[in-house]
C-alpha cells in the first residue's frame, strides 16, 4: 500500500533516476528545466499520487532549480495533486460533450458508490473523486481517467461496475512505465 | 464513401508497428522528401492548400515559409498534440492508432524546415499515448529513419515526445513553448512570432498533429493532386470527431465538401440524432466556435446547403455562421438546455484561463457566475445583456485567443437563443426543473 503521508526526505528510486537521466538527454544541456513536467509526473507516480512540498523540493534539487520554479508549475497544471489522495484518483470529465451524455449522473452515481465527494477521498481511503475538463474522448462519453488509463462509455451501470471492480482488484500499485522494460502500459480503450 | 488519405490502413492489424506500417507504404514519403530539397518539400505543402487542422486553419505551407533561418541557429518543428478543445478527439485517435504516420510527417516536416531536433508536445492526460509514440519512435530509430544520417541522406534528426501537465491553454502555440521550456503556460505577446523566436528563443514552427500527418499523403500523391480534392480553398480530407446526441459518434475522415445534413443524418456517417429526437443545435468545430440552431447549421442564411468546408461553415460570419475550427462536431438534441450548456463552456474557459490578462481572467469568471445564476433561476433580463457586454469587452483585449474562445460561444448563444435565456428569467420555476429544456425555439422537421 503506497504511503499517503509525505516521507520526510524522499528519494527517487534507481529506476526513476535512470528515467530522469534519459529524459535529460532530450533537451539542450543548458535546458534542464524542460524536464520539469515529465519529472513531476514521475514524482507523483512514485510518491503516492501526489506531490508534497518535500517531493517538489526533491524535484528542484534533482534538476538544479529553485523550489519556487517547481511550486509555480505544480500549482498551474491540473494533473498534479498537491494534497494526499486515495489509492485511486478517479478523474471525471465534466465538460460539455460529456455533460450531454450524462457526466452529471455519472458523478452523482460515483459519489454514492464510493462514498467520496468530488474533491475528496472516500472514508476507506480507496477512491478520490476529481472533476477534470475535456479529456479528448467525447465520442465515448461519459469518460473517466485513472492514472494513465481511460475508462470510456460509462453510461451503463455495467461499465461503471467493471471499472470499479478492476480498480478494487488492484492489490499492488501498477508497475510504473519506467520500471518495465520496453513495453508501454497497454490499455483497453475504444481506440 | 470518400478517399481516406490518413486512415486508409487504420484497421490493419499491427499498423502501429513499424514493420506493418512500412509494408503498407509507410516511410515512402520520407524517402521521397530526402531526395528533394527542403524548399521543394515546402513547395508541395504550399501547392496542396493544406490549412492548419488544429482549429485556426492557417495555410500550413505559408506558415512554413515564414520560418527564419539565421546561420548557425538551431530550428525546431514542434507538433502540437495538446488536443483539449472540447468536442475534439481526432488527434488522440490518430496518434494511438497510427503513431508512425505522425512520426513520418515529423521527419519530412523537420527536413523541410531544417530542424535537427523536433518535439511532439502531448497533453499530460495522454501519457498512455506518449508511451505508444515513444515505442514507435524507438522502432524508427532502429530502422534508420531517425538519428544520424537517415537512410544515408546526410540528414540527421532526433525526435522526442514531451508531456504537458493538464492545461488547455498549452494548446496555444506560445503557451505550449513556455510549457516545453518547463514553465507555466502563459502565452507570449506576438510579435515576435515563433517563426522568429520560438522554443528557447529560436526559430520554431508549431503545427497540429493532423497537419503534420497530412504531409505524408501530400508528399506521396503530390501537392497538386491533393489540392484537387475538396471544394474551393478547403482542399483535401479532414478528420472530424463527432459527439453529443448522435447515433454514431466517432471519428470520420471526410473529403472536405460533404454536406452538413448528410454528415449528421446519413448512416454512412453519424446516423442521425439518438433516441429518435430532433436536432436543436450544433457546435461545429470545438467549443470555441459559435453555436448554431438547426436551421442555420444545415443551411446558410441565404438558404444554401451548408458543406463541411472552411468557407461554407463561415458563411454569414458570426451573425449567421460559425467556423470549421478543430472539427469537433457537437450535436445537441431537443432536450438540451442551451443556457446550461453555455454555462458549462464558460466554466471551462474560466477554469482554463491562465490569468495573465484581466479581461480574460475576470471576464471569464463573470461569465461563469452570471450564467450560473441565469441557469439556476436567479437571473435578470439585465444579466442577458451583461454577458453579451462582458464577452464584447474580452474580445480583442487579450494576449491570446482564449479570450475570444470564451466570448464567442456566449455571444452566439444569446444571439440565436435569446428567448431561451429570457424564459429562464421569466419562468425560473419551470426552467430549474431537473432536465428542463426550452422548446419554443425549435424548428421541427
Amino acid at each position: 500500500m503506497e504511503p499517503t503521508t509525505a516521507p520526510a526526505k524522499p528519494k527517487f528510486s534507481p529506476a526513476a533516476q535512470a528515467e530522469i537521466k534519459r529524459l535529460l538527454t532530450h533537451y539542450p544541456d543548458d535546458r534542464k528545466k524542460s524536464t520539469l513536467l515529465p519529472v513531476l509526473h514521475i514524482a507523483q507516480a512514485e510518491f503516492g499520487g501526489w506531490v508534497s512540498p518535500e517531493v517538489q523540493d526533491l524535484v528542484a534539487e534533482t534538476l538544479g532549480l529553485r523550489p519556487i520554479e517547481v511550486y509555480e508549475v505544480s500549482t498551474f497544471y491540473t494533473m498534479f495533486n498537491l494534497k494526499p489522495v486515495g489509492k485511486h484518483v478517479i478523474e471525471i470529465c465534466r465538460t460539455g460533450p460529456c455533460m450531454l451524455r450524462g457526466s452529471d449522473e455519472l458523478t452523482a452515481h460515483l459519489e454514492r458508490i464510493t462514498g467520496a465527494e468530488v474533491g475528496g477521498t472516500s472514508p476507506d481511503g480507496v477512491f478520490t473523486l476529481k472533476e477534470v475538463e475535456c479529456l479528448a474522448a467525447c465520442g465515448f462519453a461519459p469518460v473517466v481517467q485513472v492514472r494513465e488509463k481511460y475508462y470510456e462509455s460509462l453510461d451503463t451501470e455495467e461499465n461503471v461496475n467493471a471499472m470499479l471492480n478492476e480498480l478494487r482488484g488492484l492489490v499492488h500499485r501498477p508497475i510504473l512505465p519506467w520500471e518495465e522494460t520496453g513495453l508501454p502500459t497497454s490499455l483497453q480503450n475504444n481506440y | 464513401m470518400g478517399r481516406k488519405l490518413l486512415t486508409e490502413h487504420v484497421n490493419v492489424e499491427g499498423i502501429e508497428t513499424f514493420a506493418v506500417y512500412r509494408k503498407h507504404g509507410g516511410y515512402r514519403a520520407v524517402e521521397k522528401a530526402l531526395k528533394m530539397t527542403p524548399e521543394e518539400v515546402v513547395e508541395e505543402v504550399k501547392k496542396s492548400g493544406l490549412r492548419g487542422r488544429g482549429g485556426a486553419g492557417f495555410p500550413t505551407g505559408l506558415k512554413w515559409s515564414f520560418l527564419a533561418k539565421p546561420e548557425g541557429v538551431p530550428r525546431y518543428l514542434v507538433c502540437n498534440a495538446d488536443e483539449s478543445e472540447p468536442g475534439t478527439f481526432k488527434d488522440r485517435f490518430l496518434m494511438s492508432k497510427l503513431p508512425h504516420l505522425l512520426i513520418e510527417g515529423m521527419i519530412a516536416g523537420s527536413y523541410a524546415l531544417g530542424a535537427r531536433t523536433s518535439y511532439i508536445y502531448i497533453r499530460g492526460e495522454l501519457l498512455y499515448v506518449l508511451r505508444i509514440l515513444e515505442k514507435a519512435i524507438a522502432e524508427a530509430y532502429a530502422a534508420g529513419f531517425l538519428g544520424e544520417n537517415i537512410q544515408g541522406s546526410g540528414y540527421s534528426l532526433d525526435l522526442h515526445v514531451h508531456p504537458g501537465g493538464g492545461a488547455y491553454i498549452c494548446g496555444e502555440e506560445t503557451a505550449l513553448l513556455e510549457s516545453l521550456e518547463g514553465k507555466r503556460g502563459n502565452p507570449r505577446n506576438k510579435p515576435p512570432f515563433p517563426a522568429v523566436q520560438g522554443l528557447y528563443a529560436r526559430p520554431t514552427v508549431v503545427n497540429n498533429v493532423e497537419s503534420i500527418a497530412t504531409v505524408v499523403p501530400i508528399l506521396n500523391m503530390g501537392g497538386d493532386e491533393y489540392a484537387k480534392i475538396g471544394v474551393g480553398k478547403s482542399t483535401g480530407t479532414k478528420l472530424f470527431s463527432a459527439c453529443g446526441h448522435l447515433n454514431k459518434p466517432g471519428i470520420y475522415e471526410l473529403e472536405l465538401g460533404v454536406p452538413v445534413e448528410e454528415f449528421i443524418y446519413s448512416d454512412e456517417y453519424c446516423g442521425g440524432i439518438w433516441k429518435g429526437r430532433e436536432l436543436k443545435a450544433v457546435v461545429a468545430g470545438g467549443s470555441s466556435v459559435p453555436i448554431l440552431p438547426k436551421e442555420l447549421i444545415l443551411k446558410t442564411a441565404a438558404g444554401e446547403n451548408r458543406l463541411m468546408t472552411y468557407e461554407s461553415l463561415s458563411d454569414g460570419g458570426f451573425v449567421t455562421g460559425t467556423m470549421l475550427g478543430s472539427g469537433g462536431f457537437i450535436a445537441m438534441d431537443e432536450t438540451t438546455c442551451i443556457v446550461k450548456n453555455t454555462w458549462n463552456f464558460s466554466r471551462f474557459y474560466h477554469h482554463e484561463s491562465c490569468g495573465q490578462c484581466s479581461p480574460c481572467r475576470e471576464g471569464t469568471g463573470w461569465l461563469e457566475k452570471v450564467l450560473h445564476r441565469l441557469e439556476h433561476g436567479h437571473g435578470s433580463m439585465h444579466d442577458i445583456d451583461l454577458i453579451v457586454s462582458v464577452a464584447k469587452q474580452i474580445e480583442g483585449n487579450t494576449i491570446c485567443p482564449l479570450g475570444e474562445a470564451a466570448a464567442w460561444p456566449v455571444a452566439a448563444a444569446v444571439r440565436h437563443f435569446r428567448d431561451e435565456f429570457e424564459w429562464h428569467v421569466t419562468h425560473p420555476k419551470e426552467a430549474t426543473q431537473p432536465g428542463a429544456a426550452y422548446r419554443g425555439n425549435l424548428v421541427m422537421a
